[in-house]
């Protein structure tokens, strides 16, 4: 049962010389082997990559080397660049694209001796909610192989869910991390805008894009993060802030005495899936059996989080998608004629949900748009920020749910784009505000798939989100229940 | 509702290629989040600043501007789908008369 090891289980048995690096990966090997046809969570799977990762790991283990990743199993969504690895971030356009350089991430856990096993799937460009918009077909849901894993982080979080790696890189630009860990039963943390770098992530919305990881439990959550964040030359927006002090995560006694809990009541609301309701009601209610007092606040302006999103995102996509020009790199059309050659190239490259992001965003750029959609949805960001810059002055963590349903059914929502972007309209005020927020199971509803409860704190608040998190899940055993399918040999 | 010319415009700054039946498709689809992005102009913003990033950040300049090691040519080139070896080649941006 090697697969079904926490980073920092893995961590243990390998100190202990219990295994091997290499059997490690291998037994993952065999696992994605077996389950990813059914899942179709990796679009490409690297044994001989993560062999030779191994090995290295073991030479080091053997020269008495300790570091918090040595010889751990992980993989990495297919958006952040990967030295000689095929880096496809979910596209036609970019299907043979193999980067010549490591994303900062994954270089920093390259030299912590982690062991890559390949590239997970993602909605196209991580634009999404399903992972549906992948030109590599869709991820299952390891709970029912008919429903959305969620997205775009959606081949993270079912990798995850069904043991297919012991954590998974993963980004959030609106929810993309928190949304497929709550469908999913696993627990994502999106940190604080610039708290690690971004540098090598193939750009989607510069102003929101964040690089985290998915995982088994909270632990895991503050190692993954503390091997990631830290200012970085290439990444003008990254910042340095105090490390996470992973001890005192792994410390954290199961109590909450002298924590405010925020419950603001803007994020329960009509339409949203009773069980979904119960279940994040009755976690906050245990929140406070803990010992937390609860404070209701308020953010009288998060009903405009998703159209000032669906404004400002499309608008970086616009102009960041530009370079996709079948000069430099990626597919490319013939043509006679320059202009004929781009169009003609990205038409067929990019996906239907990318063009029309990449649409929306140059309407609400152009002459006489600019004004009205592009700077208003950018003043409404600063509202939004500010509701919760005031509710962090009166509380240390807000809960709330991750997302209105539970997983849905494959296809139901492709065809109309505006049901699929309310699958985010719990996560995008934290994404506009810049601030950081975690996901972790916290019930089930009465189908049995799973629900995510929402901790969201202030700038750089992590250490407390996560310690809040991890006193939940001493208490509970949510995030120990496995999908059945994964319960096989 | 956007018509499918204004469509096709949009699609023509964005270097787009569309289908007929995507340029009726989107017509109808980004109609309807612009719709929705209706719900922006019925706030108050007056007096609001933009906020462009969530970051105190401001422009610096680099500590020092000290060489490094950047991309070989091979390297520059590797994912080009046309090249010479040397350059990118593109279809040509001038005519051959003038």
């Amino acid at each position: 049962m090697l697969h079904t090891l926490t980073v920092h289980a893995a961590r243990d048995l390998l100190r202990r010389r219990a295994c091997s690096a290499v059997e490690l990966a291998q037994a993952f090997l065999e696992r994605i082997a077996a389950l990813n046809p059914h899942l179709n969570a990796y679009i490409t799977v690297t044994p001989e990559e993560a062999l030779r990762m191994a090995r290295e790991a073991d030479a080091r283990i053997a020269a008495g080397e300790d570091t918090p990743l040595l010889g751990v199993p992980i993989a990495i969504k297919d958006v952040l660049s990967t030295r000689g690895v095929r880096t496809t971030a979910g596209s036609r356009i970019l299907a043979n694209y193999v980067p010549t350089w490591d994303a900062t991430a994954v270089a920093k856990l390259r030299a912590l001796g982690a062991v890559f096993l390949g590239k997970l799937n993602c909605d196209e460009f991580a634009m999404g909610s399903s992972t549906e918009h992948s030109a590599f077909g869709p991820t299952r849901n390891p709970w029912d192989v008919s429903r959305v894993p969620g997205g775009s982080s959606g081949g993270s979080s079912a990798a995850v869910a069904a043991d297919l790696c012991c954590a998974a890189l993963g980004t959030d630009t609106g929810g993309s991390i928190r949304q497929p860990a709550a469908l999913c039963n696993v627990t994502g943390l999106k940190n604080t805008y610039g708290r690690v770098s971004r540098y090598g992530l193939i750009a989607f919305a510069s102003s929101l894009d964040t690089v985290g990881a998915l995982t088994k439990d909270v632990l895991d959550a503050a190692i993954m993060l503390r091997a990631m964040e830290g200012a970085d030359t290439c990444d003008a927006t990254s910042v340095d802030a105090p490390p996470i002090d992973v001890d005192a995560i792994a410390a954290q006694l199961p109590e909450l005495d002298g924590v405010r809990v925020g419950v603001p009541e803007e994020y329960f609301v009509e339409g949203m899936q009773p069980d979904v309701e119960r279940a994040v009601r009755a976690a906050i209610a245990h929140l406070a059996d803990l010992g937390a007092h609860l404070v209701p606040v308020h953010l009288p302006h998060t009903h405009l989080g998703l159209p000032a999103y669906y404004i400002i995102a499309p608008a970086e996509a616009s102009a960041n998608l530009a370079r996709f020009d079948g000069v430099k790199y990626g597919l490319r059309v013939p043509s006679n004629d320059l202009v004929d050659m781009y169009r003609r190239t990205r038409g067929e490259g990019f996906g239907a949900e990318v063009k029309r992001r990449i649409m929306l965003g140059t309407y609400a750029l152009s002459a006489g748009y600019y004004d009205a959609y592009y700077i208003r949805a950018q003043k409404v960001r600063t509202l939004i920020k500010r509701d919760f810059d005031q509710a962090f002055e009166r509380v240390d963590v807000i809960a709330a749910p991750v997302s209105p349903t539970t997983a849905f059914p494959i296809g139901e929502r492709t065809n109309d784009p505006w049901q699929m972007y309310l699958a985010d309209v719990f996560t995008l005020p934290a994404s506009l505000a810049g601030v950081c927020a975690i996901s972790i199971p916290c019930g089930f509803d009465s189908q049995g798939l799973p629900i995510g409860l929402q901790l969201i704190g202030p700038a750089f608040g992590e250490q407390r989100v996560l310690s809040v998190a991890r006193a939940y899940q001493l208490t509970t055993d949510f995030h120990l229940r496995k999908p059945a399918l994964t319960q096989e040999p | 509702m956007l018509s499918p010319e204004e469509v096709e415009h949009i699609a023509r700054l964005a270097r787009l290629h569309l289908s007929p039946e995507e340029r009726e498709r989107f017509a109808q689809q980004l109609s309807t989040v612009l719709d929705h992005a209706a719900a922006l102009a019925e706030v108050n913003v007056e007096g609001i600043p933009p906020t462009a990033t969530v970051l105190p950040v401001h422009s610096v300049m680099r500590a020092d501007d000290t060489p490094e090691h950047g991309l070989t040519r091979e390297e520059a080139l590797r994912n080009a789908p046309q090249t010479d070896g040397a350059f990118f080649i593109v279809p040509a941006t001038l005519g051959d008369e003038e």
